[in-house]
């Protein structure tokens, strides 16, 4: 494999695997602010231990986000110096404020877990309020980042040198504000689907408890109001892209020629050799409708661009696919679970709908892969649209193939030892509450 | 002198940053080292000092290794691709090293309660401490020995494999492991038979650095000319200055006062990096970058300086109440579910 492939292969997995924490630094300081809030002001002592809860198991999550983004800061000289030199100055602004950010959510996450009994209740619970405006502070600047590299702006070139940059116009990119909102959203749903997967989990295997009761609800409302957003913020996404990124746009949709009255295509595969897409459910005009709000609207194709600047239409299509159908499906569940329990005045405990809970708690982190994976493979073969193509940027050290080899295992070690000790960790809590059951929380 | 600009000053913040990971987490990871070496009949009692020690600041004392990535690449672009391109290999060590320690620390800190002794993570969690100071120690080396070029195409082994990037390595592992030993006896002072375990520790690894540092003088003035005129050039007051503080620090831990040498074997730290990186002024990464020819442009250069000025002005009373919660006072805390 060329350094190409393996330098993208090694950013990708290396993304991919610090995101799922990265969200969850985002969500889970506001259900454990909130957890901690409501706990104080009603005394409740079982909010106050979900809080605990919530806190442990973030602890090690944040540990992990906190050593894989470090990763990423490293790999992006590592691995594409080419970029780094040329657009370092550029961009680097928003990492710089990021850094800030980062630095906020590891001191009051410091004082969070290690001041139980060192700070006063009130003044543990205003700590948390810094962790989770950071964590959100931090995505809206990383994604700034992403932005610019769909959309740069804010610099001029002479040469392949940057002679004049204006950081604030490249911070605030065309594509910042619709990139920024979807990401930040999506980490929410991520996070509330992700919690409420635990405990429905816990429910099915006959193990709710008070901390059950009040936490799954609690997720649930994070969740179903972060699907709504997303929903919104991802339209208003693909409108945008559609006028900046028309390649990617057609990527998307599996649209090959210029079409008027352009038909929406759900699933099927796109053959970029033939020109067409098949198998697919076709639904004639809606496309045009949805985009343009006319029927008859011109939707440009693939075929209006050089092959040579299509990305991999296949995996764009499918992410897309993917990540709109979960989407769908997430926020359905979200929907249905407050509509039942507005009916019933009492949270739904339907053994088919937890199922379903568990099963949206991954294919949350699906959805949000998926999304990655079409804004990423869709602006290729450019890593700066249109002004650097991917193939200009990568290292040419010959040390990558054992590099991607060691950052694979070091991964998965990762990834199943916190799995097995949020495993052990909840065990341990839920054996622990079980007990304190017995002697009887004084309940409101 | 020439006239300082703006780029001179996101340089010397970038120092200061640099400084402060070297000082602040180069005592996690001596902790680290401590931990890989407890012995004694109070093996236990070491590992939980050093975990409470560390616990509620590591991850702050961390970031300032991202702080000083990201301005690098920010305020100096060309320089920083031809680091990360020229010192791939010990970067990329160093990185999964941090990347280990970090995560092992964690597993082994919060999942203790749940799993009890998780021993390979314990032991990963030494071995990472000793990794990644090592490679960055030899990195450093190659970039001050002017091992860095501009027109790249060098070995991937360019400068850190050396005889001058081995005594660096060494010498980085032996100042953490230290500047630690230093640290945890002011934590400790409440436990007078574990305060002496850390006092023969941080002795010990006074003598060890002395004889390293020394031997790396020598290996300069043979090895790399380039280093050692910038160190007895514009360098040479703070040279001086280092080589004076050194047996004083030492003289602290001997005379059993720990808030003393903490503060020496720091100080020590502080003249080291700055008789380096005022020797090489104007250099950045000598020969080829200077501070000036690889600067960012202006605008780039004053909206960074906006930023930290007024992240500062955030972070700076926030990481004061961190360390007054934990640091203030004596015993450090413990995770507080520890105890049932």
């Amino acid at each position: 494999m060329d350094n190409v492939v393996l330098s993208r292969a090694i950013m990708g997995t290396s993304l991919g695997f610090h995101i799922v924490f990265a969200v969850l630094g985002v969500g889970m300081p506001l259900l454990m602010s909130v957890a901690e809030a409501i706990g104080l002001w009603r005394h409740d002592p079982a909010w106050i231990a979900l809080a605990r809860r919530w806190a442990k198991a973030f602890g090690l999550i944040f540990a992990i986000g906190a050593v894989s983004g470090t990763a990423l800061s490293f790999e992006l000289g590592l691995l594409w110096p080419g970029f780094m030199a040329f657009s370092g100055s550029v961009i680097g602004l928003p990492f710089s404020a990021e850094g800030f950010a980062f630095f906020i959510e590891a001191i009051f996450l410091g004082l969070y877990l290690y001041g139980w009994d060192r700070l006063r209740p009130l003044a543990h619970w205003l700590c948390s309020i810094p962790i989770a405006l950071s964590g959100a502070a931090s995505s809206l600047f990383v994604v700034m980042v992403n932005a610019w590299m769909n959309s740069p702006t804010g610099f001029q070139v002479a040469g392949n040198r940057i002679i004049r940059v204006d950081p604030l116009a490249a911070a605030f990119n065309p594509s910042t504000p619709t990139e920024d909102l979807h990401m930040l959203v999506s980490a929410y749903l991520v996070s509330g689907f992700a919690v409420a997967a635990v405990y429905a989990a816990g429910f099915l295997r006959g193990h709710g408890d008070a901390l059950h009761r009040r936490a799954l609800p609690l997720a649930m409302v994070m969740a179903v109001v972060a699907s709504g957003l997303a929903g919104i913020t991802g339209d208003t996404s693909a409108r945008f892209v559609a006028d900046d990124q028309p390649i990617k746009f057609a990527s998307q949709e599996g649209l090959f020629p210029t079409t008027t009255g352009a038909p929406l295509h759900i699933g099927g595969v796109p053959l970029p050799n033939e020109h067409r897409t098949v198998f697919a459910i076709e639904i004639p005009h809606l496309l045009s409708w949805l985009l343009k709000g006319d029927p008859n609207a011109t939707i440009r194709g693939l075929n209006d661009f050089p092959r040579d600047q299509w990305p991999n239409v296949l995996i764009v299509h499918f992410s897309f696919e993917i990540m709109v159908g979960l989407g769908l499906a997430l926020g359905f569940c979200g929907l249905l679970y407050w509509l039942l329990a507005l009916r019933r005045r009492a949270p739904p405990m339907d053994r088919w709908l937890l199922l379903a809970l568990v099963v949206a708690g991954p294919a949350s982190v699906v959805a949000m892969e998926s999304g990655w994976f079409v804004t990423e493979f869709g602006r290729q073969p450019w890593i700066i649209y249109g002004v650097m193509r991917t193939s200009t940027a990568a290292t040419s050290t010959p040390a990558l193939g054992p590099t991607f080899a060691i950052f694979i295992l070091l991964y998965v070690a990762l990834g199943i030892t916190l799995a097995r000790l949020l495993l052990l960790l909840a065990e341990r809590e839920r054996r622990r509450a079980a007990i304190s059951d017995t002697r009887e929380i004084p309940r409101p | 002198m020439t006239n300082l600009t703006l780029a001179d000053g996101v340089a010397a913040i970038l120092l200061l940053a640099l400084t402060a990971y070297a000082v602040l987490a180069g005592a996690d990871f001596g902790g680290g080292v401590w931990d890989l070496f407890a012995s004694g009949p109070r093996v236990r009692a070491q590992r939980i000092a050093i975990a409470a020690a560390m616990g509620p600041v590591w991850e702050a004392n961390h970031v300032w290794l991202i702080f000083l990535v990201v301005g690098l690449f920010t305020a100096f672009p060309t320089a920083f691709a031809a680091l990360s391109t020229a010192l791939f290999v010990p970067f990329t060590i160093a990185l999964l090293g941090i990347i280990l320690r970090g995560a092992a620390f964690t597993f082994q800190t919060h999942g203790y309660e749940a799993a009890g002794d998780l021993a390979p993570w314990g032991a990963a969690f030494g071995a990472a401490s000793i990794i990644a100071p090592a490679f960055l120690g030899a990195a450093l080396a190659a970039s001050a020995m002017g091992a860095v070029r501009f027109s790249g195409g060098q070995s991937v082994t360019a400068g850190w494999v050396s005889w001058l990037g081995a005594d660096l390595a060494l010498l980085a592992v032996a100042l953490c492991a230290y500047l630690a030993a230093t640290f945890l006896m002011v934590e400790t002072e409440g436990d007078p038979p574990l305060q002496a375990d850390f006092r023969r520790r941080a002795f010990g690894a006074a003598m060890v650095s002395g004889v390293l540092a020394l031997v790396g003088l020598v290996l300069t003035w043979r090895q790399a000319p380039l280093l050692w005129s910038e160190l007895t050039g514009r360098g040479l007051w703070l040279l001086i200055i280092a080589l004076i503080n050194g047996p004083i620090a030492a003289f602290a831990v001997w005379r059993r006062s720990p808030r003393v040498a903490r503060i020496a074997v720091a100080a020590q730290i502080v003249f080291v990096l700055w008789a380096w990186a005022v020797g090489q002024w104007p250099a950045l990464v000598p020969p080829d970058f200077t501070i000036h020819g690889s600067a960012a442009p202006e605008s780039t250069l004053l909206a960074l300086t906006v930023t930290i000025a007024a992240g500062m002005v955030v972070l700076v009373p926030s990481l004061a109440l961190l360390f007054y919660v934990f640091k203030g006072r004596n015993p450090a805390p413990t995770l507080s579910d520890r105890s049932p």
